[in-house]
């Protein structure tokens, strides 16, 4: 368990971290307006991934489409195996072409071959115009973010770094003032520029169309004025047509930066129909029918066919780079792509993409800040499921190999197993076996787990940060709460309900369990809480697949009976909704997973269906304008349910106000870990403002790792949304 | 609101969204449009041909420049092939005459589009550009607002591109 992690992420946290902040935050917020005018913001992702779909589906028909279509428009078309391979091609343009400069516009495909690096190699001086990419280029700084690289730099440090390294004339200070250096800095090294190099947002392969979404225009000069272009872009940018472009443009500037539209699309279709420009023939004509253009594209495969062939890798192709699941991470936005990023990409996808271009060792190395939160979903305009490719990646990274069940028992001592996955990752995949054995030596477990000595050991030999207190095992579980109370089931019930016993709610919350109980049995609701496994929600989240699935399978094994009684299935923890919802369709047959996810509700969900269907507020406890101050559960929005939570809560006579933090910052066993703590600590911060700033009578979360923080953040642990609505006493 | 329902009126749709760029556009008769660009130009000024009949640039705009007056000048009037309403978006087109540089190097575009062609939203666009791009090889540069950056701290209107847009639209 690395301190220098710690360390790494504390340091980015303190030098980076605000500007990062500031500036994702400002995206994300963007986003959301910019979507929310569209009038079919949903018709047209599904359309979006529907292309990508089929694109990548008849990939190798399309490269050889566009390579027919550019060939016929007078351009060349090379397919490079790698990175390497890629760059000998650039290379060889350029020695064509006699260049001693090469100008770029921003292009992440090309920071993934590093072509910079060997073009400067074969002495050709490459200049990136993009002015972010130029700033890290003069700070010899890699960048923090996919669209907006040098979002981790402050005005004041852009000044210092360009006023040091150019001296220019007057200091620089003002944000217009180096804006207008740069432009004419870099406008002279334009039109003196021998090759220009771009990327492609998209190609398409009706018409060799390179679609190019930016802003600054930088693009534009990089195409338009020297007379050899290149495009480098990975194969999976190639869509049909040009038809096909519309929902993309529509999407990637509002999901990205929040921006409707950027300032240029452009949608060249070279070589260019257009003059080149050469200022120093200053008595020549502009007009001219740029015949002496000439145009190469690059494609790169660089693992991507891999990928394609790939059942779990495949959707990354999908993605469009728009930088939205950057932007929506929590965790991203306190630590940004130098923390949360490989060698070349950042971000959620980031995983997926290292995965596949760069191998295994570079998603590992930041492939744990994706906490399964999966705020990122609803965002990705091409629905990529980011969270699943992250659990895939890990588990690849564990080895594929999980842990016997019953390794607590043998004793919390790191073993011999090298490949598999580490302690730390065991422990928290393996709650449920932890939180039988707590529960069966409450209290004493509990004084133990949270004393100072065993505070260390958890610290030192799980890596389990000792400024965390464990939540309480209770001796008597909600399970064992419900065989032994005399209870009279109602003689002909509105409606059945088999209460899953999630594992927090069975061993450690066990008082929401009761909560729920009460609140369903007081709208006329027959309640069962039988015995069931854990949901896999914690193997999940530390990628060991085989084990999650296998309690999925347990999951469904006990409650499949009850399904085919007519029971509901209500479960009080969100993560293991989302399970049951979701995530289930990836680990069970399919009718199996549908069956459950049709049949599963949110425990506020149900009890609003129930009162939306006549049972009355007043069987519950309500109040008259009593204030509430309210944090939803990231997967808990993804599914869309906060709002159930609200209005209920409004029915019974509360004043809600909600935060919009994405995510608590504890984010399951996240915030437990050693390494991560600080960030966790960092990312709650916004939730804590927010917090406060509501001023209300009450506060209420809903799912237990946003209790356990919020306990953390105010001293004093909120109840769950039904604890507050639940009548006092039992009705039966 | 910038998604078109296809009975809003063009002009004042594409007028109102564009302002949100900071852009007034100003709807004028063919024959006036060489009068107001004058009046709108800064000097010196380049331009491209406007291929419209009975709209011409005025005498203060040098057509076809040569390479040293494209440099020179402050201001680059060029035609726009049409424009989007629910973006404020105009659809500049490459060619010979060099409408894609001269749109693009100058501190002020003036583009000049018809009210005819204003089409009501992105898909329509696209439907246009389709066989365009398909058929004659050629470009399009779907541009909205003036150039701009956020990277050096602050937002900055004027980045590689035009500082400033001036629209005129022929009735
Ligand atoms: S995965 Fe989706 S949200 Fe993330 S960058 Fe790619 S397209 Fe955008």
């Amino acid at each position: 368990m690395s301190k220098s992690k710690a360390e790494h992420i504390r340091h980015l946290m303190a030098t980076e971290g605000d500007a990062i902040g500031e500036n994702t935050r400002g995206f994300n917020a963007g986003r959301y307006e910019s979507v929310a005018k569209l009038e079919d913001y949903e018709g047209l992702k599904d359309r979006a991934r529907a292309i990508k779909e089929d694109a990548i589906e008849n990939l190798p028909a399309l490269i050889e489409e566009v390579r027919e279509t550019v060939e016929a428009n007078g351009g060349t078309v090379y397919v490079a195996d790698d990175a390497a391979d890629a760059n000998r091609y650039v290379r060889e343009v350029c020695d064509d072409a006699d260049a001693d400069r090469l100008v770029k516009s921003k292009s992440m495909t090309s920071e993934e071959i590093e072509v910079n690096e060997a073009l400067e190699a074969a002495g050709v001086d490459v200049v990136e115009t993009d002015l972010g990419e130029w700033v890290l280029q003069v700070a010899e700084e890699a960048p923090s973010h996919i669209v907006a690289p040098a979002i981790h730099k402050s005005r004041e440090e852009i000044a210092r770094l360009f006023n040091a390294h150019f001296d220019p004339e007057a200091e620089l200070e003002s944000a217009a003032e180096l804006t207008a250096f740069a432009r004419e800095r870099l406008g002279d090294l334009i039109a003196d520029a021998d090759v220009g190099m771009t990327g492609a947002n998209f190609v398409t392969a009706d018409s060799g169309t390179i679609a190019l979404v930016t802003s600054e225009g930088n693009a534009r000069k990089t195409v338009t004025v020297p007379e050899t272009q290149i495009a480098v872009a990975g194969v999976e940018k190639i869509v049909p047509t040009v038809e096909d472009l519309q929902p993309f443009i529509e999407l990637i500037g509002r999901s990205g930066t929040g921006q409707d539209i950027t300032s240029y699309v452009s949608l060249f279709t070279p070589p260019l129909d257009s003059p080149t420009v050469d200022f120093d023939e200053p008595t020549e004509p502009l007009a001219d029918d740029g015949s002496d253009r000439e145009f190469h594209l690059v494609l790169i495969d660089n693992g991507r066919l891999s990928m394609r062939e790939d059942d779990d890798l495949r959707e990354t192709l999908y993605c469009i780079r728009c930088s939205a699941c950057a932007n929506t991470c929590a965790n991203f936005q306190s630590v940004g792509g130098h923390a949360f990023g490989g060698e070349t990409y950042s971000g959620g996808i980031a995983t997926g993409w290292e995965a596949g271009v760069h191998g295994l060792d570079s998603a590992a190395a930041f492939n744990d800040l994706c906490t399964g939160c999966s705020r990122c979903v609803p965002a990705c305009p091409v629905g990529i499921d980011i969270p699943w490719i992250n659990t895939v990646v890990r588990d690849r990274i564990n080895g594929g190999e999980d842990l016997p069940r019953e390794f607590l028992v043998d004793g919390l001592t790191p073993d011999a197993e090298s490949d598999g996955p580490g302690v730390q990752k065991r422990l928290f995949g393996n709650v449920e076996t932890l939180a039988k054995l707590g529960s069966a030596f409450a209290p004493v477990s509990n004084w133990v787990a949270n004393s100072t000595p065993a505070a260390a050991v958890l610290e030192r030999v799980a890596g389990v940060a000792r400024e965390r207190t464990f939540p309480a095992f209770q001796q008597t579980t909600l399970v064992e709460w419900m065989r032994e109370r005399d209870a009279v089931p109602p003689v002909s019930p509105d409606r059945k309900v088999v209460l899953y016993p999630d594992l927090y709610t069975n061993y450690m919350l066990v008082d929401r369990g009761k909560a729920a109980v009460r609140a369903l049995e007081a709208l006329g609701v027959e309640v069962l809480v039988p015995e069931a496994p854990g949901s896999g929600r914690a193997p999940l989240s530390q990628g060991m697949i085989d084990t999650a699935r296998q309690q999925a399978e347990g999951v469904a094994e006990v409650l499949g009976p009850y399904l085919e009684e007519g029971y509901d299935v209500v479960v009080i923890e969100p993560s293991d909704v989302a399970m049951f919802r979701s995530d289930y369709e990836r680990l069970l047959p399919d009718a199996e997973a549908e069956r459950l996810a049709d049949n599963s509700y949110e425990i506020l969900e149900y009890v609003y269906g129930l009162l939306s269907n006549g049972a009355e507020a007043e069987a519950l406890a309500t109040t008259d304008g009593e204030s509430v101050a309210y944090h939803s559960h990231c997967q808990q929005r993804t599914l869309g349910l906060e709002p159930y939570s609200i209005e209920t809560m409004e029915a019974c006579g509360y004043e809600v106000t909600t935060t919009d933090a994405e995510c608590c910052g504890m984010a399951g066993s996240f915030g437990y870990k050693q390494q991560y703590y600080e960030l966790s600590m960092d990312v709650g911060e916004s939730l804590e403002t927010q917090l406060e700033a509501a001023e209300a009578d009450q506060i209420v979360a809903s799912g237990t790792s946003c209790t356990d923080q919020i306990g953390d953040l105010l001293d004093d642990e909120p109840p769950h949304v039904i604890e507050l609505l639940a009548p006092e006493t039992e009705t039966r | 609101m910038t998604q078109a329902t296809p009975t809003a009126d063009g002009y004042d749709r594409f007028a109102a969204v564009a302002g949100e760029y900071g852009i007034e556009p100003k709807r004028v008769p063919p024959d006036e449009v060489a009068e107001t660009i004058d009046e709108l130009a800064t000097q010196p000024a380049v331009g491209t041909p406007l291929p419209w009949d009975g709209v011409t640039l005025p005498e203060s705009v040098t057509a076809e420049p040569t390479m040293g007056a494209l440099e020179e000048a402050s201001t680059g009037v060029t035609a726009a092939s049409f424009a989007v309403a629910s973006y404020g978006s105009l659809v500049l087109e490459t060619d010979h005459a060099g409408s894609e540089p001269v749109s693009l190097f100058n501190d002020l575009h003036i583009a000049v589009v018809r009210e005819d062609d204003i089409v009501p939203d992105m898909a329509a666009a696209i439907d246009r550009l389709g066989d365009d791009l398909r058929a004659g090889r050629s470009s399009a540069v779907i541009a909205t607002g003036p150039s701009a950056t956020a990277d050096m701290g602050a937002l900055v209107q004027g980045a590689h591109g035009p500082r400033r847009v001036e629209v005129l639209v022929v009735t």
